[in-house]
């Protein structure tokens, strides 16, 4: 298994920033999940994180929501997920879970922790649980030893910056806007103040997410990042294509594309 | 009540100690409440918590929300005996608030104006908003109009076309509605798209929540502005009667009319407090929203409550011929009520609200909102259980002219 301090270490060595890559599980099918990753991981994502579909996705933007909408459709449950962790940590890459947390809270966090650590899995990104209501999350994890990231965001005081990396292990999550997942034009100029701002509480590594779609946006981000997070340009790829053979190949280009450019700066 | 003279004090707005059941620095109500969402919000709720609580002391605050309640929204609104409709529930007395002669024709607008108030006070010009059935939605319009903010309405793309003419009283009110076409396309739907919306424009924005669900410190502020409701109705049963009710009721969907007027009773332990939720075609037919009754505890729009979810933690559509109680969740005070046994919790199912609408136009000339019947519904079913002596007030949280388009289907008028 292939840990993060692994991934962030090699790539510090490389003087390059990781390449983090975000799929939904079940989407566009349950095995067709896992070849995507697959074929990320073998483009050049050093770090996966599979999406557990959930019904009421309130941070995700209309690409993310669609893929977890027919994920849903075509009867994800978690024991998929974890399935799909299992596949994608068989080809190398750390593998994480992104999930909301009221599926955790449901199937029962020490549960969840455990199944996760079983399946390959080396740890969690929960984007709505506050650092106020982490501490059963972060009992879990640490007992079942995985890592537990939570996101900064440009808005958050350098309190809150304090308070999500001492709830951190693994790396920490900056989202580099304000709004909700989804490729953009351009990556918001408040991201490297943030990270900035973030390091200066933490010695863990700070990637970036949202709005990165591009190869040249993530050579401009892994100028100042550790890692950069792509989603959604791959999930469009995948929704455009006429097949899952041909959506592979496309995610696969894209993911070159983005691999050369965190080895650019 | 005489016209002059303020309805509320600080006391009434926030209680102010007077009672032990403030939710904590986190926003718990027990273990219920807090906040589950992206840390992004995290700054824009401690600044909404930060300037209500604030206001919530200021005496300029409380006579401004106080004038537009007696002005505007057109409070006090009165209690109404309703002897005809009474002889069904055993002979025990029913006294209606009615806060169906608000302005808009729902309790909505008590929440709405304090928000409003509170946008000012935040310094920022726009509102938006959810809406099932679209009084929220048109409340939020109306407040909007009033003070000059700008107004977007959330609204399930299903509920648009259910609700056509609730969105054309929010066009000509000048607000901008929005149907949203994800999920399920309805209520819980135009909750997640508001917060996207609000995650993307905090700086200018307020999220004007209708209400007492969703992350802290929305269930607390929507409750002070709704608990003017109990706190006019508890002083004028006694005047009326000479003494407290047996019982409240009210119906429940998110919990905003039932909190407004349980919460001048909680303290009073003999007053037994009823919620009515929406149990739809039935229990079995698993087309309800029996959130309290039948739901589990779990996280749903930023807050830990009861929810309709499956086993792993999906969210249940729900259920309802109300579009104001079809919601999965509801508000953590009400998990909170329920588990610590203060307040007590019952399905009505469509056909028995639709009864206690159809009784009530007929034997007091009231036409009450499909919401509101389930609670009479319940009054009628607890009067037989309390027997004649007993008095209930029931909260007639609107009126039933938006529902017209149902009871006309439903009764083949």
């Amino acid at each position: 298994m292939t840990t993060l301090q692994t991934v962030f270490a090699k790539a510090k060595a490389d003087n390059r920033a990781a390449l983090v890559g975000y799929l939904p599980a079940g989407f566009p099918s349950k095995d067709g999940a896992i070849a995507a990753a697959a074929a990320l991981v073998e483009a050049g994502c050093d770090v996966i994180e599979i999406g557990l579909p959930y019904s009421d996705p309130l941070m995700d933007g209309p690409t993310i929501q669609d893929a977890v909408h027919r994920s849903l459709s075509n009867g994800t449950r978690i024991a998929d997920v974890m399935r799909t962790v299992e596949g994608v940590a068989a080809t190398g890459a750390a593998t994480l879970v992104m999930t909301y947390w009221n599926p955790v809270d449901r199937y029962g966090a020490e549960r969840f922790a455990r199944d996760l650590a079983n399946a390959g899995g080396v740890g969690t990104i929960t984007p709505d649980l506050t650092p106020e209501e982490s501490e059963p999350w972060r009992a879990a994890s640490a007992s079942a030893g995985i890592d537990t990231v939570f996101l900064v965001a440009p808005s958050s005081t350098e309190a809150r910056i304090k308070a999500v990396v001492d709830c951190c292990t693994g790396f920490v999550y900056a989202a580099s806007l304000m709004g909700v997942t989804g490729a953009r034009e351009t990556v918001n100029v408040a991201a490297e103040g943030l990270v900035k701002r973030t390091r200066e509480h933490t010695g863990l590594p700070v990637c970036v997410g949202l709005g990165v779609g591009t190869g040249a946006q993530a050579a401009e981000v892994a100028t100042y990042a550790d890692g950069v997070i792509v989603g959604s340009a791959f999930i469009r790829r995948l929704l455009d294509a006429p097949d899952e053979a041909a959506g592979r190949e496309s995610v696969a280009a894209l993911a070159r594309d983005m691999a050369q450019g965190v080895r650019r700066s | 009540m005489a016209n002059e003279g303020s309805i509320l004090t600080a006391a009434d707005l926030a209680g102010n100690g007077v009672r032990g059941d403030d939710p904590d620095v986190h926003g718990k109500f027990g273990i219920f409440g807090g906040r589950y969402v992206p840390e992004a919000l995290i700054p824009a709720l401690d600044e909404v918590a930060a300037v209500y609580e604030k206001a919530k002391h200021d005496a300029e605050f409380i006579r401004e929300f106080d004038h537009l309640l007696r002005t505007y929204a057109g409070r006090p609104t009165t209690l109404t005996d309703v002897p005809r409709f009474s002889e069904q529930a055993g002979g025990a007395r029913i006294v209606l608030k009615r806060e169906d002669l608000t302005h808009t024709g729902a309790h909505k607008i008590n929440n709405v104006l304090g928000q409003a108030l509170l946008t000012k006070r935040l310094g920022k010009k726009r509102v938006i908003a959810e809406t099932g059935a679209g009084q929220h939605g048109v409340a939020t319009a109306t407040a909007a109009a009033l003070l000059g903010l700008e107004c977007v309405i959330y609204m399930g793309a299903v509920d648009c076309e259910r609700q056509a003419l609730n969105v054309a009283r929010m066009k000509l009110l000048g607000a901008t509605v929005v149907p949203v076409t994800n999920g399920s396309q309805t209520l819980k739907d135009a909750i997640n798209e508001a917060f996207r919306d609000w995650v993307t424009n905090v700086d200018s924005t307020h999220y004007l929540f209708g209400t007492v669900a969703g992350p802290h410190p929305f269930p607390e502020i929507v409750r002070d502005f709704a608990r003017v409701i109990g706190v006019e109705a508890r002083r004028q049963i006694l005047e009326l009667t000479g003494r407290l009710p047996d019982a409240v009721c009210a119906a429940v969907g998110g919990g905003s009319n039932a909190i407004g007027v349980f919460h001048a009773f909680i303290d009073d332990q003999d007053v037994r407090l009823h919620g009515y939720e929406a149990a739809g075609h039935g229990l079995e037919s698993g087309e309800h929203a029996l959130t309290l009754t039948a739901g589990s505890v779990g996280v749903l729009h930023g807050s830990r409550t009861y929810v309709l979810q499956d086993d792993e933690g999906q969210t249940i559509e729900s259920h309802s011929i109300s579009a104001g109680l079809d919601y999965p969740g509801v508000g953590p005070e009400h998990a909170w009520l329920k588990d610590s046994g203060r307040a007590t919790y019952r399905g009505v199912t469509d056909d028995e609200a639709m009864a206690a609408f159809s009784l009530l136009a007929r034997t007091e000339g009231i036409i009450p909102a499909i919401e509101s019947s389930h609670a009479l519904a319940g009054a009628l079913e607890l009067g037989r259980e309390l027997g004649p002596e007993a008095i209930i007030l029931v909260n007639l949280s609107g009126r039933g002219d938006k529902d017209m388009g149902t009871a006309m289907k439903y009764f083949n008028l």
